[in-house]
């Protein structure tokens, strides 16, 4: 059978100490986010604006990608459609092997990880270095990235040292992040400077212009980009923008939302390739406008990929992001995944709470909490769930649909955990895992209401 | 049928109904008392410098300088000496070697310290990210409280690059300890002219 969420988050929690600090430090970013969030007056109307704005876009989307492609196509940039993964992947190779191409470069992109270009790739014997500190560091050791905004989140520093030494020749055993950092910055530097193609994803690509913006912190995507003689960009047609001035809105959201931070350090503009230079952006479906055509769960394209809702989740913090074995994990993640393998994926939109909380500080408004539970139906309707939960649910509906048989239940299972615990307190009972369970009530509410609930109403 | 009329038609089917654009009421936006003081502190607070200076003319002496000291340091502003025009069509390779770049910016905004600036203000579109230490130079008045402000005086198409620089480069992808220098600037000053 296929791991689940259940099964590898049961893997992570195996460290405890481990699985404090990970839920610490994201609780500190998403600390991070409200202090940065409470610092703007305006902040919810900001969120209310960017909603609109990508609610509006998502009204008019096949004008808006042919306004794109007519405006970018006339600034000088080679526009492709690709209907899936694989057309992605054979785009973007058609490009390397026409130019003879050996050295790429790559910046961060959600969409070339959804599409396993890296592996595409390699399959035919190419390398991509990743380029984000981060990401380079999980290639590394050969493993996905578990967080969309900070890939290594993870990692502790002495696993970053112990990847260093044995792939950068670092001291052994020297975990200061200035240096390790410091490490990755003159290899990487080799990496840009030879670099024959920068692969990088889009943050927001605007209509009116035909140009498109991408954002980091460390400047990859422009040492790349502004290198290497061809230039591909990758978006999922879902980051279109109808104006330049709409940028305002999203830029002032998604550091913030993200790590709390003001705006991030490079916020690239690009709008026409350089003299010489070749510059392609990919638009890519893959499953997109089947999600458009799901009213329930459409507006889970309006994502901005700031990762505010891993942040905040309590199961995501507690569970880490390989648990949901797919690109983009967390509750985004679980909400986008089953639409493109409801299979596959059924087990992630069980994997919350339901808390509301990623709803909450969603900077465009996504109800992710309801989608959540919205695809926990669709997933039982087509039959997904495993058949001791689909058992389990349809006793808990016959138990809770019929007063007399409920109370009977109620009254014997507190008896049967004051007398006989160990009937209860199993392996064999899921609930059971990890849990102390609670001391078992003398009564119940509604018995204790019957002979007290009228005498003591004034 | 191709991909591309294959997406926009499915598109075309399952897009929802029009819905309209918001309004944007500029009156809901935080104002601040002097922003160029607000400028200067965020832009710190991420680990930028801020210097206010009467008259461009006072860097003139700081760059020659700096030139004088044996490093590579590139001059993009014409105010301050001549300019290194010659970085135009300089390789990766070359650029690597630059120590400082001088260059000028359009805006500065005061809620996120962020400066924009033009392909054409850079000399090569890759100076500002090589360098090891960016100066960036803008004018007081050139200050504006918001990002919206910054679209109003910006146009984003006018030429084929632009950013918004905002500090030096960094990261904290190792256990989320901030360092300043990842692959970009590992400094970043602003000069501001009064």
């Amino acid at each position: 059978m296929k791991a689940t969420h259940a099964t590898l988050a049961e893997k992570f929690i195996a460290d405890e100490p481990r699985t404090d600090w990970h839920d610490e430090t994201l609780w500190f970013v998403r600390e991070k986010r409200d202090k940065a969030a409470h610092g703007l007056p305006e902040w919810e109307q900001l969120r209310e604006w960017g909603s609109q704005i990508k609610n509006h876009t998502l009204s008019n989307l096949s004008d808006y990608l042919k306004e794109f492609e007519e405006k970018a196509t006339a600034n000088g940039i080679k526009v492709h459609w690709a209907a899936d993964g694989d057309e992605h992947n054979k785009i973007i190779h058609e490009i390397i092997r026409k130019h003879n191409i050996q050295k790429i470069v790559k910046s961060k992109s959600m969409l070339t990880e959804e599409c396993h270009l890296n592996e595409y790739l390699q399959e035919h014997g190419i390398e991509v270095v990743d380029t984000d500190l981060g990401e380079r560091i999980v290639q590394f050791r050969k493993e996905p990235p578990s967080h969309i905004v900070l890939p290594a989140i993870h990692l502790k520093k002495e696993d970053v040292s112990a990847t260093f030494h044995e792939y950068l020749h670092t001291e052994k055993g020297n975990n200061d992040p200035q240096y390790l950092t410091e490490a990755a910055r003159q290899h990487l530097r080799d990496k840009f400077v030879q670099s024959q193609l920068a692969i990088t994803g889009v943050n927001f690509a605007v209509a009116e212009t035909g140009g498109f913006v991408v954002c980091t912190n460390e400047g990859n995507a422009d040492m790349g980009a502004h290198t290497a003689p061809v230039h591909i960009a990758c978006m999922g047609f879902e980051k279109i923008i109808p104006k330049a001035e709409h940028l305002s809105v999203f830029l002032r959201l998604l550091a913030r939302s993200a790590t709390g931070q003001p705006i991030t350090t490079y916020s690239s503009h690009f709008q026409k390739p350089r003299p010489n230079q070749e510059m392609h952006i990919v638009i890519v479906d893959n499953g997109r406008s089947r999600q458009l055509g799901r009213e329930d769960f459409r507006n889970s394209l309006k994502c901005i990929r700031c990762a505010a809702c891993f942040n905040t989740c309590p199961v995501y913090r507690r569970s880490g992001g390989h648990s949901y074995h797919t690109a983009v994990a967390g509750p985004i993640g679980s909400i986008l995944n089953p639409n493109l393998d409801m299979k596959a994926n059924a087990d992630l939109p069980f994997a919350s709470t339901l808390c509301g909380s990623c709803t909450n500080v969603c900077p465009v408004k996504i109800n992710i909490h309801e989608q959540l539970w919205k695809w926990r139906q669709v997933i039982v309707a087509e039959g997904y769930v495993a058949t001791s939960k689909k058992i389990g649910m349809k006793g808990m509906g016959f138990l809770l649909s019929k007063p007399k048989v409920y109370r009977f239940a109620g009254k014997m299972g507190r008896w049967m955990m004051r007398i006989v615990p160990f009937v209860a307190n199993n392996k064999l009972n899921v609930w059971y895992k990890q849990r102390e369970m609670p001391e078992p009530p003398k009564e119940s509410f509604r018995d204790w209401y019957l002979k007290n609930g009228k005498t003591n109403k004034k | 049928m191709s991909a591309r009329e294959k997406i926009l038609n499915a598109i075309a089917i399952n897009q929802p109904e029009l819905t309209a654009l918001p309004v944007m009421d500029r009156n809901v936006l935080i104002r601040y008392e002097d922003v160029y003081a607000q400028f200067k502190k965020v832009l710190e607070s991420i680990g930028g410098k801020v210097e206010l200076i009467q008259k461009i003319t006072e860097l003139k002496n700081k760059l020659i300088a700096d030139k004088a000291s044996g490093n590579f340091v590139v001059n993009a502003i014409a105010a301050i000496g001549e300019v290194d025009n010659q970085v135009v069509s300089f390789t990766a390779s070359e650029l690597e070697k630059v120590e400082r770049a001088y260059i000028r910016g359009t805006v500065g905004v005061a809620e996120n310290g962020a400066v924009w600036i033009y392909e054409s203000q850079m000399v090569n579109r890759l100076l500002p990210f090589i360098c090891q230490h960016l100066i960036i130079v803008i004018d007081k008045p050139a200050i504006v409280p918001t990002m919206h402000h910054a679209y109003d005086s910006v146009d984003v198409a006018r030429e084929g690059f632009g950013a918004f620089i905002a500090g030096p480069s960094k990261t904290a992808d190792i256990e989320q300890s901030l360092v300043i220098g990842a692959h970009g600037a590992r400094s970043a000053t602003i000069y501001v002219i009064e």
